[in-house]
């Protein structure tokens, strides 16, 4: 969004644009990885295993695509991981109640919809700070959630609905389609409408946008209803994959979504930042804790280095910005 | 509101009545609704099962005032827990022991100030990082075990009395009358509150504010470290997801007595109430047998309210 205002003049001949030059460093990135775990690593470089990393890849993106879309207005949704548990266990007494895995399926959706857009609300109408208004939120969700569940666990789903998580098409998982479709979906999105624009100018400079007659609010509860109900989509495939519903079922997976978002170089100050950037983003970091299975790195140390990347990747967005 | 002058630490005599009322409102519902609320016995468990929760939500109120957070203060806590039941256990030296606790607390404090203010990464992101580390860390020194076998002289830190006055509501009656001193009658104090309000009048008066921000983030771990002591003493082991999401609570009561997020305003007879209220809230629903999870909706509930109440007098001409 910076380039085509600030970008000095430059000599003609061959260049690209800030944005191109930093997602060729993450497809680097990945690369790299890639090359350096078949290395350290027998079991890495195998279509198993190289599926098993794009479907847990795919649950990430479909967190972190709906959380980009907040952060490109410059605001974060902390309550991701607390609405994919609420969401899921009311999709799985829905489809227990009913036996219908489509409603089923709709009641995971319109929960994390729901939850989205009183986020927005909170945001847009209340002017809460983003990171407190969905911070109070997740401890709400955590609440209602271990209250209904009552430390149960429903497990057992009809098989077409198992589908979702766990079913093959041509040899590749499901989810891995449903994350190409929502990566085509989200950046159509975010790139080619209008709304979408709308969202990339609310991020880069709020007054301006308000001033250029975009409705700021409505855009806002609509880019906090997305994430919500991407929370949702995640919990559908997350229970199809799991066949059971516990309480803590997404509580880990807010930081890991952060990020995939801040790697995919989403900046938190807003207006920069991409679906398919978060796309590579959610790739590098699932690479990252496959290869640390797979060199059988005791799995305590994944919210330390997951920790450290989020820190690192925002570090590196702000010294990218002081250098213009 | 607005108008008020953001250095002067004068307190907001305007938010006095809010979190005054929800504590003495909710003491009432209890009263009336679980007979053995109002007892001396009852009474004093909600001080003493306070203090905890008082001693993060101090150096949380001069974080906030500085427009920062730390959500890694709940890790931090825990971390700082096990090093201190793991070094008692194994030492049996108490000095030793809190020694480590502080040392974790003041690292991890030292950590996110410098991220916070040498690298100017948000708090609520730099602090979201470091409690990610924390909570991994405590995972990788307990393997996920708690630490048993706390010595008594201990254990009698929490549940010992010191002149007839059981002795965690000496420790948090101390550490108020030193935060106040801090807040209100030092120059620390006044920086403190130029932070948040108004950091580009320090640069001009030359202060080296960076330091300050780092320093303000250290006393926040140290207390975590003061805190674990009691923590490990209350719960009689090291656990490793002990402190958990205490940093909610911590945060629920400097939102719940009137410290504003955006304009850096605070209050610390403010941030005494809003633990008292938690306390008092978290007491009567335990007496009522609510379940701990819809406590903690309750108190989410609770928070969102007085943020709704904030931003409603701060929009008023």
């Amino acid at each position: 969004m910076s380039t085509a205002s600030d970008a000095p003049v430059r000599a003609p001949g061959f260049h690209v644009s800030r944005e191109v030059q930093q997602l060729a460093y993450r497809l680097l990135a990945v690369a790299l990885l890639c090359a350096a775990l078949s290395f350290a690593a027998e079991a890495f470089f195998t279509a198993n295993n190289i599926l098993n990393v794009l479907r847990q890849a795919s649950l990430l993106f479909f967190l972190a695509s709906g959380l980009t879309l907040v952060i490109l207005t410059g605001g974060l949704d902390l309550s991701v991981g607390a609405n994919i548990g609420l969401s899921a266990c009311f999709a799985a007494t829905a489809i227990k109640a009913t036996g219908s895995p489509a409603l089923g399926t709709l009641a995971g959706l319109a929960t994390g919809l729901v939850i989205g857009i009183c986020n927005g609300l909170m945001v847009a109408k209340l002017r809460i700070p983003s990171f407190i208004a969905t911070y109070g939120m997740l401890w709400v969700l955590h609440g209602i959630t271990y209250y209904y569940m009552a430390g149960e666990t429903i497990h057992g789903f009809p098989p077409g609905f198992r589908q979702i998580g766990s079913g093959y098409f041509l040899g590749v998982p499901i989810p891995v389609y449903l994350m190409l479709a929502f990566l085509l979906a989200g950046t159509a999105f975010a790139q080619r409408t209008i709304w979408g624009q709308q969202i990339y100018a609310i991020g880069a400079n709020p007054v301006a946008a308000r001033l250029t007659g975009i409705p700021v609010d409505r855009r806002l509860i609509l880019v906090y209803a997305i994430s919500g109900a991407m929370a949702g989509v995640a919990s559908i495939v997350f229970l199809a994959r799991l066949n059971s519903a516990e309480g803590d079922i997404g509580e880990a997976m807010t930081l890991p979504a952060i990020a995939a978002a801040l790697i995919g170089g989403a900046s938190l100050f807003g207006g920069i930042g991409s679906v398919f950037g978060t796309f590579i983003g959610a790739l590098i970091l699932t690479l990252v804790l496959n290869g640390m299975n797979l060199l059988e790195v005791n799995a305590n140390w994944q919210p330390l280095v997951t920790g450290l990347i989020v820190v690192l990747a925002v570090w590196l967005d702000m010294a990218g910005r002081r250098r213009g | 509101m607005s108008d008020q002058a953001v250095s002067s630490p004068a307190p907001r005599i305007l938010a006095i009545p809010g979190v005054s009322v929800a504590l003495i409102g909710l003491s009432l519902l209890f009263a009336v609704a679980s007979p053995g609320f109002l007892t001396s016995g009852n009474l004093s468990n909600v001080l003493v099962q306070s203090v905890i929760l008082l001693l993060l939500a101090l150096p949380m109120t001069l974080i906030i005032m500085t427009e920062g957070l730390d959500l890694s203060m709940g890790a931090v806590l825990t971390l700082a827990s096990l090093v201190l039941a793991l070094i008692v256990v194994s030492t049996q030296s108490l000095a030793l022991a809190l020694l480590g606790a502080l040392g974790v607390g003041l690292v991890f404090g030292l950590v996110n100030g410098w991220l916070i203010a040498g690298l100017s990464i948000p708090p609520f992101v730099a602090t979201l990082g470091t409690l990610g580390a924390a909570q991994g860390l405590a995972l990788v020194v307990s393997d996920g075990q708690s630490v048993v076998g706390i010595p008594r002289f201990v254990r009698l830190i929490y549940s010992g009395e010191t002149f007839g006055i059981p002795t965690p509501i000496l420790i948090g009656a101390g550490f108020y009358a030193l935060f106040h001193i801090l807040l209100y009658h030092t120059r620390f104090g006044t920086y403190v509150c130029a932070l948040g309000g108004n950091r580009d009048a320090l640069t001009l008066a030359g202060v080296a504010w960076k330091r300050l921000l780092v320093a303000v983030y250290m006393l926040g771990g140290a207390m975590a470290g003061v805190a674990a002591l009691l923590m490990t003493a209350r719960i009689n082991a090291g656990h490793p997801t002990a402190a958990i999401g205490m940093e909610f609570d911590a945060i629920a009561a400097v939102a719940l007595g009137g410290t504003s997020f955006e304009k850096g305003n605070g209050w610390l007879l403010g941030t005494l109430l809003g633990v008292l209220t938690v306390g008092v809230l978290r007491n009567g629903l335990n007496l009522m047998a609510v379940p701990s999870s819809v406590q903690v909706a309750c108190i989410g509930a609770l928070v969102i309210a007085a943020l709704l109440i904030d931003s409603l007098r701060s929009t008023r001409p």
